[in-house]
């Protein structure tokens, strides 16, 4: 356990969480942050379906990474990327069928999550498998985890449900509480992105520029 | 070796697309039966979505075959084609509006519910980002609306999405789409709060008027194919 999680493979399993969060920090996938966090529950799923490409899509192409011509390595990880992308969502119509169909064009957004690409140019081209794996596992909960916080807020602001089940309860539209339309619409994920990322940096000293 | 030559570059990416590609097509050929039996069996519970039947812990194919024991397929004169149930199923409702409306095949599914019987149209149109479609079930005057199932492939979740929950597809519940002219008028979707005078209409989507008025516009076209069917047994119920 020790040789499995030295000082070096925590830091890269903790980092993406809070100092070095792809979203937040590294300002990376905001597109899909912004697309599917209208809900909670497509936020989760979205959220997990990464965790397991990036981990897997590492994984590939660390073992791989030393027979990568270096001109067409760029597209080399896409392959692995799309090919990863399409498989799952194959066994999802065959086995998660309604799951698929909730995720529909979602699916295929993870193609084109530039979390991915960072993640695999950035570290697995030059890692080895076992850190890669955990580098993607520790990347894709920090993007899972902003993805979550934002959908919590805009479904229960802007729904007033969780998960679709109504949670602001009845007695409080009857005394004239509206739900807040603009947290259905995709600014309001930026600005949400950014309540995060300013509660962050105010907490973390070390990302705060100098004046 | 090295990476960097030309002769290398080449048939490593040779290589790496036949073997992606193999894997692409086993995959997708080893899961085929599979996901059709998925895509009917989905078919079969948004028809029965339509008559407002509870699916949940349920086996729809069981109950697919108990409340529709026929399907027919009629033409835009409303005459009958055939009576196979299988083939009225496997018609694709997208694909018939794209033909000429002589050669237009339409399915029409015959449900009975507590032993009244109800037909359900198929229809098929464009919302804001992709295709929506649905059924609506009539009751047994192939006038007034008993239930009706709408989905979409990729509405804005929260705005167009909702045309997909039951709040929304049960407001057209009891509406009539022929006005007492016996003209076929469809059934419009408004902005809330506002009303149509020259037929039934309910209330659209806030924030979601384009996937609503899609949905206006679906109801028009496709039902609008059945106009035919649906006043033929008018004629039969109410002046014979």
């Amino acid at each position: 356990m020790s040789k499995l999680f030295s000082a070096k493979t925590r830091e890269v399993f903790l980092g993406p969480l809070n100092k070095n969060n792809p979203v937040t920090v590294q300002v990376l996938g905001i597109c899909s942050a912004l697309a599917v966090t209208a809900k909670l529950e497509p936020s989760l799923v979205m959220g997990l379906s990464v965790i397991v490409i990036v981990a897997m899509a590492n994984v590939i192409i660390s073992l791989i990474r030393n027979t990568i011509p270096n001109r067409i390595r760029i597209i080399v990880q896409l392959v692995v990327v799309a090919a990863l992308v399409t498989v799952v969502s194959e066994f999802l119509k065959a086995f998660a069928y309604d799951v698929s169909v909730q995720l529909s064009v979602y699916i295929g957004l993870i193609i084109t999550n530039c979390i991915l690409m960072g993640r695999l140019e950035a570290f697995a081209m030059s890692n080895k498998p076992w850190e890669s794996f955990i580098d993607g596992i520790g990347n894709g909960i920090g993007y899972a985890w902003i993805l979550v916080v934002v959908g919590f807020f805009r479904e229960l602001l802007g729904s007033g449900t969780l998960l679709d089940y109504q949670v602001i309860p009845k007695a409080f539209y009857e005394m004239g509480y509206v739900n807040n339309g603009l947290m259905m619409m995709p600014p309001m994920a930026l600005i949400l992105v950014a309540v995060i990322i300013w509660v962050q940096r105010a907490k973390n000293k070390d990302l705060q520029e100098d004046k | 070796m090295d990476t960097n030559k030309n002769s290398y570059t080449i048939v490593y990416a040779i290589i790496m697309v036949t073997v992606v590609a193999l894997l692409l097509a086993f995959v997708s050929g080893a899961l085929k039966d599979k996901q059709t039996e998925n895509v009917e069996l989905d078919k079969k519970k948004q028809i029965l979505s339509a008559l407002n039947v509870d699916l949940k812990g349920q086996d729809a194919e069981a109950l697919y075959n108990q409340y529709i024991p026929q399907a027919i397929i009629v033409n835009s004169k409303g005459e009958v084609i055939s009576e196979d149930k299988e083939a009225a199923f496997n018609i694709d409702i997208a694909r018939e509006l794209g033909k000429p409306e002589a050669e237009r095949e339409l399915p029409v599914y015959l449900a009975v519910v507590d032993g009244a019987p109800k037909y359900i149209l198929s229809a098929s149109g464009a919302g804001l980002w992709g295709p929506i479609w649905g059924y609506v079930a009539f009751n047994e005057d192939k006038n007034s609306v008993y239930g009706t199932y709408f989905n979409h492939a990729g509405e804005t979740p929260g705005l167009g999405s909702e045309i997909a929950e039951k709040s929304f597809q049960s407001r057209f519940i009891g509406k009539k789409v022929m006005n007492a002219d016996n003209l076929f008028t469809s059934i419009a979707i408004v902005k809330p709060g506002q009303t149509d005078h020259a037929r039934d209409y309910v209330d659209g989507i806030s924030g979601g008027t384009i996937t609503s008025k899609g949905v206006e516009a679906m109801l028009e076209n496709s039902i609008g194919q059945y106009e035919a069917f649906l006043k033929q047994t008018t004629v039969e119920g109410g002046t014979q």
